[in-house]
């Protein structure tokens, strides 16, 4: 049966201002209201994988950091699923896994930071494999409509070299933007991503 | 079988585009690269579940949920709507949330500096999940309008954010919610930054008279429309399949 599409008109965005802390993140704003509060720890205890820390920073086209910012990620878990009904590939899901967090920016440095466990490789279309990444999604001041990117990692080189979105990419010396470099600090396994919003080496964003 | 529905497109006729010079913090804030257009995976109709147990009892009560001494100074009112899809599918069971500044135009936030006064029993922030047929309501004071430095004299309109998930993470919506009547929305930089006239008037929620409470409360109705689906699933294939 034909079905009918635009029957709505999708509601337009608009930035999420300055305060954007207060409704998403109430603690960075300065108080605590809710029992419970979004997290950028995505992992208990219980969680499958190996922990890794993901920091970075978000740069206006001036080359300041975005001190403002709030960033959200989307992964799939250890074994390369996302929690979600969607993802019906034949992999265990992970109950301690919901693979989703929030991180406001620190309002000196600009930092962010998640904790979270590194994603398997999941399938993408026409069945190719892609490379492990995380899905970032960002707001803040200024920013009309949320920018997405995704965030590979840098020692993956093969399955990078091999993913279908990277390949996309027409100049390969844009794909770098979307590689997180490793650090080893004592025991943590840190991947700093920055992303630049605009000029030099500005970070691909997806219109997805 | 492993099939998904892709999402359709922001329409980009209505959206507002990342550089919009009248909205001055747009210019170093936006791309000047095109944006790569990238066909669905599972990476992007995918997305966090929330449920009942991520929220506390006085979430979408912004009268109570930050009541010290008293109740909040200001006008109460219901804001209800339900959120859809362009396929005028109810979204159901999917997290709202929403922040707004007081009812003298402040907000609860260590970097406002406005001279309007803080309000000790007003946090500003609320959420719920929309019920099965995509429903959300919540109880709050209207947001006063305030000045903020973009051209000498700017004043942004009595508003209230609005974030909201969705299904795929890349239907994840960030706006901004106006009350009917309000003389200062048509003269907003953020307002104008979208390029569609209908597109703004559907931001702004009308009067709904049906649903004050006598002798309470004023409602207003506000529906969100996220993106919907192409009618032809996609496979996700396995390798080698």
């Amino acid at each position: 049966m034909p079905q009918t599409l635009d029957a709505l008109k999708q509601t337009a965005a608009q930035t999420a201002g300055p305060f954007v802390h207060i409704g998403l993140a109430p603690r960075a704003a300065g108080f605590d209201i809710f029992e419970k509060n979004f997290s950028p720890v995505l992992v208990d205890e219980r969680t499958e994988g190996e922990r890794i820390t993901i920091e970075g920073r978000v740069f206006d086209g001036a080359g300041t950091p975005i001190r403002d910012v709030l960033v959200e990620i989307w992964q799939a878990n250890a074994a390369g699923r996302y929690a979600h009904p969607a993802d019906r590939q034949a992999k265990d899901l992970d109950p301690h896994f919901r693979g989703w967090g929030r991180a406001a920016a620190d309002f000196e440095t600009g930092l962010w930071r998640f904790e979270t466990i590194k994603p398997g490789s999941c399938i993408g279309r026409q069945g190719r494999p892609m490379a492990p990444h995380v899905n970032v999604w960002f707001v803040a001041r200024g920013i009309n409509i949320g920018l997405n990117t995704r965030m590979y990692f840098e020692d993956e080189a093969e399955a990078n070299a091999a993913d279908p979105v990277l390949n996309l990419i027409e100049t390969p010396a844009r794909r770098k933007t979307l590689l997180a470099r490793r650090e080893t600090r004592g025991t943590e396994t840190v991947y700093l991503f920055d992303i630049r919003v605009q000029g030099e080496d500005e970070t691909v964003f997806l219109d997805v | 079988m492993n099939r998904s529905r892709e999402l359709l497109p922001w329409d980009r006729a209505l959206q507002p585009p990342a550089f919009t010079p009248g909205y001055k913090t747009s210019v170093l804030r936006s791309p000047r690269q095109a944006l790569l257009s990238l066909h669905n995976s599972l990476s992007e109709v995918t997305g966090p579940v929330f449920g009942p147990d991520d929220l506390g009892p006085l979430d979408n009560d912004l009268i109570l949920n930050h009541a010290q001494t008293g109740e909040p100074i200001g006008e109460r009112i219901i804001v209800h709507g339900r959120v859809l899809d362009e396929n005028a599918r109810p979204v159901p069971h999917t997290l709202v949330e929403f922040w707004q500044a007081n009812a003298g135009g402040r907000y609860r936030h260590k970097k406002d500096t406005y001279i309007a006064p803080i309000d000790p029993n007003f946090g500003g922030c609320g959420r719920c999940l929309t019920d099965e047929n995509g429903s959300y309501f919540f109880r709050t004071v209207k947001p006063g309008p305030y000045p903020w430095r973009n051209h000498i004299n700017s004043w942004r309109p009595a508003h209230i954010h609005f974030s909201v998930f969705g299904s795929g993470f890349v239907q994840r919506l960030v706006t901004q919610m106006y009350f009917e009547g309000d003389p200062l929305i048509p003269i907003c930089p953020i307002v104008q930054t979208i390029p569609d006239k209908d597109a703004i008037d559907r931001l702004i929620a009308p009067l709904d008279l049906n649903a004050s409470i006598p002798m309470d409360m004023l409602a207003y109705q506000f529906d969100i429309v996220l993106r919907g689906s192409r009618s032809t699933p996609f496979e996700n294939r396995l390798e080698g399949n």
